[in-house]
């Protein structure tokens, strides 16, 4: 038996590593000083260790710019997201109504659409509406397309909570919402995290929306800007990969702490 | 908030039946000629056979690859919660950053996978991956499966934990070898999770823009685009410049992928209502 949990050791270092093996080069890469980048044929390990580009990135204006303006819309974006998936997941699972078929499949449909396929449509949307270059067009645009989802999740969830934790409240003097808020929602925390997440890393990540309508140079999110330390006038190779792997860390911390639950969220979603 | 999903839906439709003036100004209806002169396009037969290779191969080799590995997540082993927290670094990592790290490690002068393929013996030659005709596809879809692993092993995973412990007791009683009890037990009962896997992977691989995007940038013209970055391309980067064109694209789009995922959701259910 210890033998073979020996060989599923095994099996998890060579798992790992595959997935690390990349993001080890992104970060070895980013720390050679400038000159050995042309190297070739090239070397894996820099001859000069500098790890000063970590730095120069992080005290660029730059940087901190693009950093802030991810943060803020993919905070705000996970926010409106749960905000609005909360009540209609919870509405959905729990009360029959005229449409809610209908609106269920709106739901999926929804999910099919993604930001790539409309994004010259959402041009066109936010051209004529005057909402190029707004941080409004980039939250909405993400909260929209991550909504399906998270409802999707939280629904099964929350129909899987027996109602008679719900009654038990209700005999107890407690009203819809403070059920809600109190009882349920805690109960639903691995699902509400796996929504958040999801939804958290979504926007995070988001380009091509970024790419088409954020042309302000301030304005422009994380993936967007860091591009611009490799051009076809200037090539930062280092300093693009320090800045990627920063941006990496947040979110590895992020799902490092929900890791737990979000297997669990999951397991909700796909039984239903 | 449906109203920011389906108003650029809407608007999509009505740009697709516009013609639009090279700095984006409405000049007028013009009726179905879009989708006239989107289906005599010269590339657009090539850019559709990419595109079915791209989704089809990625998300196949995706899926087989993730039941093995949910498979190893699900059993108990040393240092399994940090082989899964390795497991999400892909997943954490913009694709876009993913792509330009990619298009590093490919790079024909400085990109390292030539290195030690040669050291390993694997190639006799260095290659340049991305900018050979014959290797720039599988070079493209390598890194599109790598990126959706981490999604569809964890959802793979959740429907593994869902299966209780039980059933294999019971199989196990009546004498299953492993592989039978995998065949005849858990790939039974794992059916709604891969569904969901495969829906969700077909839906993401096909609307993916950075990878191909980033991996196929200085190669000229359409040769290796997929139906989503030709799209982009005449919309917003090639001479064309020409938004109702790229609308009419946009909505046989959507089509293909509506229709893609009913077909499957269709013949999945019939299995379903079968097996």
């Amino acid at each position: 038996m210890s033998g073979r949990r020996a060989g599923l050791a095994a099996a998890g270092v060579l798992l790992a590593g595959a997935m690390l093996a990349p993001y080890a080069v992104m970060v070895l890469t980013a720390l050679k000083p400038e000159r050995e980048l042309r190297a070739s044929p090239p070397r894996l390990l820099p001859v000069e260790w500098r790890p000063g580009t970590f730095l120069d990135v992080l005290r660029d204006p730059a940087f901190q710019g693009w950093l802030a303006v991810s943060v803020v819309v993919a905070a705000a974006a996970t926010l409106l997201v749960i905000l609005a998936a909360v009540p209609a997941a919870y509405y959905t699972a729990r009360y029959r109504f005229r449409g809610r078929t209908a609106f269920l499949l709106v739901v999926l449909a929804t999910q099919m659409f993604s930001p790539t396929a409309l994004v010259v449509g959402l041009y066109r949307e936010f051209f004529e509406l005057g909402l190029v270059n707004t941080y409004a067009a980039l939250i909405l645009t993400n909260a929209a397309f991550n909504l399906a989802f998270a409802i999707w999740i939280l629904r099964a969830f929350f129909a899987s909570i027996p109602r008679e934790v719900e009654e038990a409240a209700a005999v107890d003097g407690c009203g819809r919402l403070a059920t809600l808020v109190r009882i349920v929602l805690p109960l639903a925390r691995p699902a509400v995290a796996t929504a958040a997440i999801f939804a958290f890393i979504a926007a995070w990540n988001e380009y091509i929306v970024a790419l088409t309508i954020m042309t302000d140079p301030v304005r422009k999110p994380l993936t967007v800007g860091i591009t611009s330390y490799v051009t076809a006038y200037v090539q930062h190779w280092n300093a693009l990969f320090a800045a990627s792997a920063i941006a990496i860390v947040p979110v590895v911390v992020l799902f490092v702490l929900i890791e737990r639950h979000l297997v669990s969220g999951l397991t909700a979603g796909s039984l239903k | 908030m449906a109203a920011v999903v389906l108003y650029p839906a809407v608007h999509l439709v009505r740009a697709s039946f516009g013609r639009y003036s090279i700095t984006g100004l409405y000049t007028g209806w013009v009726g179905v000629d879009n989708y006239a002169r989107l289906f005599r396009l010269d590339a657009l037969p090539t850019v559709v056979a990419n595109t079915v290779v791209w989704v089809a191969v990625v998300v196949a080799v995706t899926i087989a690859i993730s039941l093995a590995l949910a498979q190893l997540l699900d059993e108990r082993f040393p240092g399994r919660r940090l082989v899964r927290w390795a497991l999400i670094v892909p997943w954490a990592a913009s694709l876009i950053m993913t792509s330009k790290l990619f298009a590093w490690i490919y790079d024909y002068y400085f990109g390292i996978l030539n290195p030690v393929l040669l050291a390993l013996g694997v190639i006799g030659q260095p290659v340049d991956w991305l900018g050979d005709d014959r290797t720039v596809m599988g070079a493209m879809i390598a890194v599109g499966i790598f990126v959706s692993l981490p999604f569809t092993t964890y959802a793979l995973l959740a429907g593994l934990q869902a299966i209780p412990p039980d059933v294999y007791e019971a199989a196990r009683i009546d004498g299953a070898s492993a592989w039978r009890t995998y065949r005849a037990v858990t790939l039974p009962l794992l059916r709604p999770a891969l569904l969901v896997a495969a829906v969700l992977n077909l839906i993401y691989v096909f609307n993916s823009f950075p990878i191909v995007w980033t991996l196929n940038d200085r190669n000229p013209g359409f040769g290796h685009d997929t139906m989503i970055t030709f799209m982009y391309k005449i919309a917003f980067k090639s001479a064309l410049r020409d938004v109702g064109l790229a609308a009419a694209l946009g909505v046989v789009n959507v089509l293909v992928i509506l229709a893609a995922v009913l077909v499957y959701l269709r013949v999945a259910w019939r299995q379903e209502a079968e097996g």
